[in-house]
């Protein structure tokens, strides 16, 4: 039975829209998984019982006797993401200004601002890092590099957006008591917005220390050089200490980074 | 000491104390810089002394190997389908969690502390770590890709989730509750509809951020294009990874451009 | 019938809310609360559905103490009690249909109001409770698209919807205009004469109490500091309740700007 109320008033182009978008979506759907190769009989297999039995135990059986050489690795990995971090807090902020439509009044030099970030954010990390492991050897400062153009794209553009949120009316009553340009900037401009950069640079920090424990399995340096060996050579018991080094580690940098985050904003 | 004829002057436009921290976190944010890099061996200067070389080494990715593109097309099908089937298990899997984690939904001070606990230690574990583990448990393939996207994916999703739970309107569920709805009722028509879009909306966020990752899974065999990317390392065939990485960029390019459109779209 | 029996309510840090209540409500009353804020208005009004609970006395609905309440017993007493709030409490994002059929979770099961599975003259009924608050155009709008005034009548007809024996209404009106206050405060009145729904109503505004109560309690610190019909009351009654001289911001004014 049909309720005696008023019927929903039909709009065809939103119907329209949404079967499209449903359809698009089944379709999507049964592509993947009619589409993707799992091999079930492997993974429900003895084999597959075997290896449980035989690496979990070694995996929750961390050797300590590591503990020094995954330590010296894993401040390595620190330390390439903080030169990596700062170098991109540095080079972000003029290509930030770039892109900010309040700074710099041309929607061209904006969009290709936005373009440059956008492009440099698309690229995985690794890749970058493949690139200049080729470029300048198999050694941290391949991974700091990677780091530093991966983190530019991302924190040019909170920057920009940052810039962009600015009280442009202080700006303009410097501008009328005959400030240049370059004292606005320094006057009117950056105390408003260094806090927020700084706050978003350690925010960049705590995440580029989890990307760059990544970037070893390429060659750049830092403890996934000792994640890769250890996979090679089978030693679950690395492994699980490279993994409770890294746990550890990265809890009190993410510690540190959010009371000081607190503090400045 | 203070003479009562003499006028005060303010020596500095910034209180003393100010100016001490500054100074303090000035030094000690370029200390530790000099320290990374003569530990890293990374001095940016040596990027510019490097150039000639950098700019030759670089030469050797080029021009990409176009040829080689058609090789790359199913991998990298496998790398979307992998993102797809993890970041929908994931998001299914977080809803419940992220009523555990969310501070006005579970009151029980005990449990919210725990599950926060439990998802801190999830979220410092490197995506390769997982892969790696996986790989060693269920054999190379996309299985164990996917288990380890999964996995990665839900120590993101939990948090952003439970923080938009938090964030929501409480008013309305007193409404539903003073006209007598049950508890699931309070959910279904004060809670849901509040935070469906923005769970959906990190759902693709999620799939773009795992889109990436599983690059990197790639590489220890935890299938993907990844894979590809290694073997053609492994042959020093630089024109060759250059077009898998020119493909993912492309990818990744048109993936972010349609997820952030659906994105805007749907708050 | 509610009635009050020597209610208390000490919140957990300590602040006392109801001091030793003694009050009784009668079957179709219009009673408005006055008082400043603080004065436990509102808290008097939640401990009659219970989304408060008192800690010591008794409160009778229907000849029943509702303290002892729980589950499935306190579901069905707000279900039978309507509840109007200051912020109108709709789901911005759901449409208006869907606001007022909430009205009926009460009566249905969880399954079929996850399905949305409601029976036809519980759609109609909806519908019809839209018409009386004249916001039936509106059926499926999104909340969030409708003025406050109109949203406030949408939570009108959620409460109508529920079928109630009492309508509590907290502080209904303290965010709309003047005219559109007038507005809703006439809708209140109507509905409790035509359906003869027992309405309480927590308002601030002295000059809207007198003009649409039956009957007027004042409370100040927690306590009924005054009980008596609306007709008696003027402007020295007022200065009692609130503990001081009348100013401008306790009238609300504009009635004169209501048109019908």
């Amino acid at each position: 039975m049909k309720a005696n109320i008023p019927a929903k008033p039909k709009n065809n182009l939103k119907l329209v829209k949404r079967l499209i978008s449903v359809i698009a979506i089944i379709a999507i759907y049964v592509w993947t998984f009619a589409s993707v190769n799992i091999e079930w009989s492997k993974i429900f297999s003895m084999r597959t019982i075997e290896n449980f039995d035989r690496i979990i135990p070694r995996f929750f059986d961390p050797a300590f006797q590591e503990t020094g050489s995954i330590m010296l690795k894993m401040i390595e990995t620190v330390f390439i993401a903080y030169t990596g971090s700062l170098a991109a807090a540095i080079i972000a902020i003029p290509l930030a200004f770039l892109c900010a439509s309040n700074i710099v009044k041309s929607r061209i030099v904006n969009q290709i601002g936005m373009w440059i970030l956008g492009a440099v954010r698309a690229f995985p990390e690794v890749l970058l890092a493949i690139i200049f492991v080729a470029a300048v050897g198999p050694n941290p400062f391949a991974g700091v590099l990677a780091i530093s153009v991966g983190s530019t794209g991302m924190l040019g553009k909170l920057y920009s957006e940052v810039i962009e949120s600015i009280d442009m009316k202080i700006i303009e009553s410097l501008e009328s008591s005959g400030a240049n340009k370059l004292q606005i900037l320094f006057y009117g401009i950056f105390p408003q917005v260094l806090p927020e950069f700084l706050s978003y640079a350690i925010y960049r920090f705590e995440i580029d220390v989890r990307a760059s424990s990544v970037l070893g399995v390429v060659g750049a340096g830092g403890i996934g050089t000792l994640i890769t060996f250890a996979y090679l050579n089978r030693n679950w018991e690395e492994v699980g200490m490279i993994l409770l080094v890294i746990i550890v580690v990265v809890t009190i940098i993410d510690q540190i980074s959010s009371f000081i985050r607190k503090r400045l904003v | 000491m203070s003479n009562p004829n003499e006028k005060y002057v303010p020596k500095s436009l910034y209180p003393t104390k100010t100016k001490l921290t500054i100074t303090l976190a000035l030094v000690g944010i370029i200390g530790f810089y000099l320290i990374s890099s003569i530990q890293t061996e990374s001095f940016i200067v040596n990027f510019f002394l490097k150039i000639g070389n950098v700019t030759e080494l670089v030469g050797r990715f080029f021009p990409p190997d176009w040829s080689y593109a058609q090789q790359v097309w199913s991998k990298l099908f496998e790398t979307i389908h992998m993102a797809i089937i993890s970041s929908t298990i994931a998001t299914l899997i977080s809803i419940p969690f992220c009523l555990l984690t969310a501070r006005n939904i579970t009151t029980n001070k005990y449990l919210y502390n725990t599950m926060r606990f439990i998802l801190n230690i999830i979220r410092t574990v490197p995506d390769i770590v997982l892969a790696v583990v996986f790989v060693g448990l269920f054999g190379i393939g996309v299985f164990s890709g996917i288990i380890a996207l999964i996995i990665f994916a839900i120590g993101i999703l939990v948090k952003l989730m439970s923080e938009t739970i938090e964030s929501i309107d409480m008013n309305p569920s007193e409404a539903i509750k003073a006209s007598g709805g049950n508890t699931l009722q309070i959910i279904w028509y004060a809670v849901v509809p509040q935070v469906l879009p923005q769970f959906i909306s990190f759902g693709l966020y999620v799939f773009e951020v795992n889109i990436r990752a599983s690059v990197v899974l790639g590489l220890v065999g935890a299938g993907g294009v990844g894979q590809l990317i290694n073997t053609q390392i492994n042959f020093l065939n630089y024109p060759a990874v250059m077009t898998i990485v020119i493909i993912i960029f492309v990818v990744v390019v048109i993936i972010d451009y349609i997820s952030s459109k659906l994105r805007e779209g749907l708050v | 019938m509610i009635e009050f029996k020597n209610l208390s309510l000490t919140y957990p840090n300590g602040t006392q809310g109801l001091k030793n209540i003694n009050i009784k409500i009668n079957k179709g009353e219009f009673v408005v609360i006055v008082g400043l804020s603080g004065a436990g208005k509102s808290t008097f009004i939640r401990s009659i559905n219970r989304l408060v609970t008192p800690t010591a006395g008794e409160l009778h609905v229907e000849g029943e103490d509702i303290l002892q309440y729980k589950g499935r017993d306190l579901r069905e007493l707000r279900k039978k009690i309507g509840m109007i709030f200051q912020s109108y409490n709709l789901v911005h994002r759901s449409t208006v249909l869907k606001n007022v059929i909430a009205g009926r979770l009460g009566y249905t099961s969880t399954l079929r109001s996850i399905f949305n599975m409601y029976p036809t003259e519980d759609i109609e009924l909806a519908y019809e409770n839209l018409k009386r608050v004249n916001i039936e155009n509106k059926l499926y709008s999104r909340a969030d698209e409708l003025s406050g005034g109109q949203q406030q009548r949408v939570s009108i007809a959620r409460v109508l919807t529920q079928q109630p024996n009492v309508i509590l209404a907290d502080e209904p009106v303290a965010s709309l205009d003047p005219p559109t206050s007038h507005q809703v405060m006439t809708y209140l009145k109507q509905i409790n004469r035509e359906d003869n729904i027992t309405t309480i109503v927590n308002l601030h505004f002295i000059d809207m109490a007198m003009e649409y109560a039956d009957r007027i309690i004042g409370m100040r610190d927690g306590e009924v500091v005054y009980d008596g019909p609306a007709s008696k009351v003027n402007e020295g009654t007022f200065e009692e309740i609130y503990g001081r001289s009348i100013r401008e911001e306790d009238m609300r004014g504009g009635k004169e700007d209501v048109e019908s």
